[in-house]
């Protein structure tokens, strides 16, 4: 918002990451990210946002700031200014071409 | 037009479009959405000893409350505090219209009687004879899901009072001996459990959260708190189908209701308001067709193009 | 941020050997301030487009007039908010947040489709909108199934498998207007009078006066040109308004068998940039909407992240 608040930055939430499991037997899949204020608002918003289709039977939420990523290049200073920002990547993972609905 | 059968969106433009003369319904694409003849499959037949004219009343009851909240979640859209939180709400307001047109159409099926008259031939199907072409003190849903919207911690006060009464009405309407009332309510029972979680997190957030928006919150329970009382109120039809083994009076769920608003509460760190309850007019409230001002203009929007257009098709 | 000029020949050499085998760039590989910005630029006018999109369709809600299709546009404005969010993660990928996003559009300083500045005044336009429009949308989008951009690509699939429902249902919707009464065919052939000229202008201006496409496609960010995707569209749309039983309104639309594809008429562009900046039938409208309900959920928002904290210490 361009108007000043008392602390601007409280009113964005954090970034999650969203996994899927689509069906019993498969491994929860990396499907996007989405913004909430705790662990609880960003299950039910992963509930809402990734399966209202009914894509799922169990879903995990982290905060993408506690993902640990590895890098091909991570000695490579060069990588630094985008690498700090690896943990906000939503799709760091891929999606396997033969999963569901993703 | 290309008529490649590659269903793969990531292949190349065209694919998208197969089918799309064809006509035939993906029923599975979303809430709400999913059913053409909302009762396929489930035995209709009126259980002996439940009257058809008490089945219908008691349907349109628990469809309007349905179909007059759904609507007023509807307005959210767009307009939500944030993305995540405009989905949430389309979703809950899908589930309540996808319950809506579920009793709806049961009333109509139980006694004909119930639907509006429409010119000979019209197309318009039951359900919608009955959200669309009803006058207002046909309407029978309760005086709380009709109130204005007003801001976020309204609606999610608002939910969070109707999510605990209907919750409580539908667990035990499942064990009905109508087998589409049983139906209707198992199936609402988990849409609706996910909509008080929502609601009375919310509740306890906003009311926990800054200085504005506990006062709003508090603001929001006292202004919708006057309507709660009518929520428990009997009329006619309910004790007489609760008799007949098909529907639940709403004065025997106060108790467990309110124990689960008392619990909310409490955890919000918030009371309940000492004020005192809307009363009808000569005893007349919702469920009896007497409505507060704002209703009738909520049907004047609701109602306007299909209105124009008995004869049309949607 | 770095330049091209100033790093290891390498780091370029392996974009440039990535894009060539049609491979994706992933967030954490090195990419030239000109592929990001122009990332960013497209994606972020991508979402935007999604959300303002809710606007006119979201107009006739309260007014569907049966429950069905109330049903059906509810989970597809519902969608949009959806197909938003996937679009701006997307673009966080590139270090800009939503809240950066929000007001960059908000301020006007990122646009969003033109389209959604014309109104809807009738039903029918909630049809139309579903056929032309989410069709023209397709025609764009498909294609970037397979941009260069993984999180873009990845969002895109999502999406395009989402959207292909969009299009059906406005056609249905249409199809069946168009089997009612005679004012019922009426409202359906007005709306298309006035959508298909701006359904026309979405894939934006012509080749010849469209300065980043070059660029844009060497690097695989488009696949295909504005006016290639245009022509399909218009190709795709004819024998869909014939099944329908409306006229295009364009006296110059015809087969063309030597081309093997149909000639139409000449595009207003003096519109079309009318429109773009800012003097179309909605601009205000729409953004001053999205500007009352971004800033009047600030408390919301803020509130959450005060129990939240509160919760956690």
């Amino acid at each position: 918002m361009s108007e000043v608040r008392a602390e601007p930055p409280q009113a964005q939430w954090p970034l999650y990451e969203v996994f899927v499991r689509g069906k019993r037997g498969l491994n929860h899949v990396h499907v996007g990210s989405l913004h909430a204020a705790d662990d609880q608002m960003a299950l039910r918003h992963a509930r809402d946002v990734y399966t209202r289709r009914n894509e799922g039977v169990s879903i995990w939420v982290v905060r993408s700031a506690d993902i640990t990523a590895s890098s091909p290049d991570e000695k490579d200073p060069l990588f630094a200014p985008s690498g700090d920002k690896v943990y906000r990547h939503p799709t760091f993972y891929d999606i396997p071409a033969d999963v569901p609905h993703m | 037009m290309n008529q490649t059968h590659d269903a793969n969106p990531a292949h190349e433009a065209g694919s998208v479009y197969d089918g799309l003369l064809a006509g035939e319904a993906d029923g599975h694409w979303a809430f709400g959405t999913s059913f053409e003849d909302p009762l396929a499959g489930v035995d209709t037949t009126v259980p002996e000893g439940v009257d058809p004219g008490d089945l219908a009343g008691y349907c349109l009851m628990l469809g309007d409350d349905a179909l007059v909240l759904s609507h007023r979640l509807t307005e959210w859209c767009s307009n939500a505090p944030d993305l995540e939180e405009d989905v949430a709400l389309a979703n809950i307001a899908l589930d309540l219209l996808g319950q809506a047109r579920l009793l709806l159409a049961r009333a109509a099926a139980a006694d004909p009687a119930v639907v509006p008259a429409l010119p000979d031939g019209s197309p318009v199907p039951p359900e919608d004879a009955l959200a669309f072409f009803r006058d207002e003190p046909h309407f029978r849903n309760v005086r709380l899901v009709e109130a204005p919207t007003g801001d976020f911690a309204a609606t999610v006060t608002r939910l969070f009072l109707c999510a605990c009464w209907r919750l409580a009405l539908l667990e035990r309407l499942a064990t009905s001996r109508d087998q589409v009332l049983a139906a209707v309510a198992a199936k609402g029972v988990t849409e609706v459990t996910y909509h008080r979680d929502y609601a009375a997190r919310w509740l306890v957030t906003l009311a926990q959260g800054t200085e504005e928006s506990r006062r709003r919150t508090s603001t929001a329970l006292a202004s919708l708190w006057p309507a709660v009382d009518e929520l428990f109120g009997s009329h006619g039809v309910e004790p007489r189908m609760a008799a007949a083994g098909a529907g639940v009076d709403p004065a025997t769920v106060r108790a467990d209701v309110d124990a689960v608003v008392d619990q909310v509460l409490a955890a919000a760190g918030l009371e309940r308001p000492q004020v005192p309850a809307m009363s009808g007019v000569r005893d007349r409230t919702g469920r009896d067709g007497l409505h507060t001002e704002a209703f009738g203009h909520l049907l004047a929007e609701m109602q306007a193009v299909a209105r124009a257009h008995p004869m049309g098709m949607w | 941020m770095t330049t091209v000029d100033d790093v290891a020949p390498e780091l370029v050499e392996s974009f440039e050997t990535t894009i060539g085998h049609h491979d994706r760039i992933e967030p954490r590989d090195w990419m030239p301030e000109g592929y990001r910005r122009t990332l960013v630029r497209q994606i972020a006018q991508h979402a935007h487009s999604e959300i303002i999109g809710m606007q006119p369709e979201g107009n006739w809600l309260t007014r569907a007039p049966s429950l069905r299709r109330k049903a059906i546009l509810l989970a597809k404005v519902q969608d949009e908010a959806g197909h938003g969010l996937y679009l701006y993660s997307a673009c966080e990928t590139l270090g800009v947040s939503r809240q950066q996003l929000t007001e960059m559009l908000i301020s006007g300083a990122q646009k969003y489709s033109s389209i959604f500045n014309y109104p809807t005044p009738s039903w029918a336009d909630v049809g139309t909108i579903g056929w032309l429009v989410d069709g023209a949308a397709i025609c764009n989008q498909v294609p970037l199934c397979r941009t260069s951009y993984g999180p873009y690509g990845r969002a895109m699939i999502r999406i395009c498998k989402e959207e292909s429902f969009h299009q059906r249902q406005g056609y249905e919707l249409l199809m069946t207007m168009m089997r009612g009464t005679d004012e019922q065919r009426e409202m359906v052939q007005e709306s298309v009078d006035r959508f298909w000229w701006p359904a026309l202008m979405m894939f934006g201006p012509p080749d010849d006066d469209s300065p980043n496409t070059a660029q844009s496609m060497e690097w695989g960010i488009k696949r295909h040109t504005n006016d290639e995707l245009r022509q399909r569209f218009v190709d795709m749309s004819v024998p869909q308004a014939e099944a329908l039983g409306v006229t295009l309104p364009d006296p110059e639309l015809r087969w063309n068998e030597e081309r093997g594809a149909h000639d139409f008429g000449a595009i207003d562009w003096d519109e079309f940039w009318t429109v773009v900046k800012g003097g179309g039938p909605c601009n205000a409208q729409r953004i001053a909407h999205r500007k009352r309900a971004w800033d009047d959920g600030a408390w919301v928002r803020e509130a959450a992240t005060a129990f939240a904290r509160r919760s956690a210490s």
